[in-house]
């Protein structure tokens, strides 16, 4: 199982690729105009990230310059380290919910550290993959047609967002080891 | 809140290397910080520009309908409170399956127009309705089959192999879109709505 799913993770891209370009060579789909003109709007969306990573990952890095980060690591530690969570994770799973672009400053924080092949690099690649921006999406929507009584929508989104956190956790671990 | 860890984060940091004496580490940090954010984002127009690519001729290719037809039983399952061909299910799944693929920009306004149908069929407009809370949770939950930007990120700093994380990623989104099915039908009955 463990091996099959290993492997058919490396095969969903290139896969992905050939059923894209078969099926649109099947209908007759102009393929690299299309692209070309999909492709065009990357620039602006990285460019778009700029602000967000500079605000979190300047916030990351005076954070564990100071010594807080390991501070607070060896206090969380008692808690954490029995559940299998390492608590260089605990601010991405707070910041996930709050704001894409800042949980994705810490993510990048973590991979640059600690290397991306590295069980923390890995464990923070898949939360950052896995869950999306809870209040962003609440506020976006709700707010878009005027609903201001948003009733159990936060508390379902965050149930999840802790569970898919958990989720990494004992994925990674049975995955990576 | 993300103003309040924000600021938790930087001003904790400042006094914690004035008490420690560690200003000039602070000073490094700041520049170092920043410069890491311009270069990650520069490194990521790449994946970013290639997979937008992919996924317009995925669109133009018909995929995101062939995937819509493949989800309306279970979108019909799981809200039972639309009419089956009301136009708020057409817009529902289109979200769902825009999403699945990645496709952010076409989810959205997919999304947006869904919550418009829903709102149409609600009779208080000021309160969320069970199908909205169904579908936003199934939004804030849902599977990305290529996470492109955190694969980006991977490859910008040497990953042997930085699509490794799908299966993992795929599981753990599983399991929360599972609890937020689960969640909304339950709690769904501890929520009254006005009268």
């Amino acid at each position: 199982m463990i091996g099959f799913v290993s492997v058919a993770a490396e095969w969903v891209i290139p896969g992905l690729l050939l059923l894209v370009l078969v099926a649109a060579f099947c209908r007759r789909v102009p393929v690299y105009e299309a692209f070309v003109s999909g492709a065009q709007e990357g620039f602006a969306i990285a460019v778009k990230t700029i602000p967000y990573l500079v605000a979190m990952l300047v916030a990351i890095s005076v954070f564990r310059a100071s010594g807080a980060m390991a501070g607070m690591a060896h206090l969380l530690a008692p808690v954490l380290t029995p559940l299998g969570i390492p608590p260089e994770v605990l601010p991405h799973a707070i910041m996930r919910p709050l704001s894409g672009g800042a949980a994705l400053g810490i993510a990048t924080d973590i991979i640059r550290t600690h290397g991306p092949d590295s069980f923390l690099g890995r464990l923070v690649s898949t939360m950052q993959g896995s869950s999306d921006t809870t209040f962003y999406v609440l506020s976006l929507y709700f707010g878009a047609v005027g609903v201001k009584k948003y009733r159990y929508a936060p508390v379902t989104g965050l149930l999840a967002d802790f569970t898919t956190f958990l989720a990494s956790v004992l994925f990674v671990r049975l995955f990576f080891r | 809140m993300v103003n309040l860890l924000w600021l938790f984060l930087m001003l904790s940091g400042v006094i914690i290397a004035m008490i420690k004496g560690r200003a000039e580490a602070v000073t490094a940090a700041v520049l170092e910080g920043a410069k890491t954010a311009v270069d990650t984002s520069f490194g990521l127009i790449a994946i970013i520009a290639f997979w937008l690519g992919v996924m317009r001729v995925a669109e133009a290719a018909g995929l995101v309908e062939f995937l819509s037809r493949l989800v309306r039983p279970l979108v019909r399952l799981l809200f039972p409170g639309l009419p089956p061909n009301h136009p708020a299910v057409g817009a529902i799944i289109l979200t769902l399956a825009a999403n699945i693929l990645g496709l952010g920009n076409a989810a959205t306004p997919a999304g947006l127009a869904a919550m418009r149908e829903m709102q149409k069929l609600n009779p208080h407009p000021e309160e969320a309705t069970p199908a909205m809370c169904t579908f936003l949770a199934l939004n804030t939950a849902c599977l990305t089959l290529v996470p492109t930007t955190v694969i980006g990120i991977r490859a910008l700093y040497g990953s042997r192999e930085p699509a490794a994380i799908i299966g993992t990623t795929i599981l753990a989104t599983a399991c929360g879109m599972t609890v937020a099915v689960l969640a909304d039908a339950v709690l769904r009955r501890f929520y009254p709505k006005s009268k």
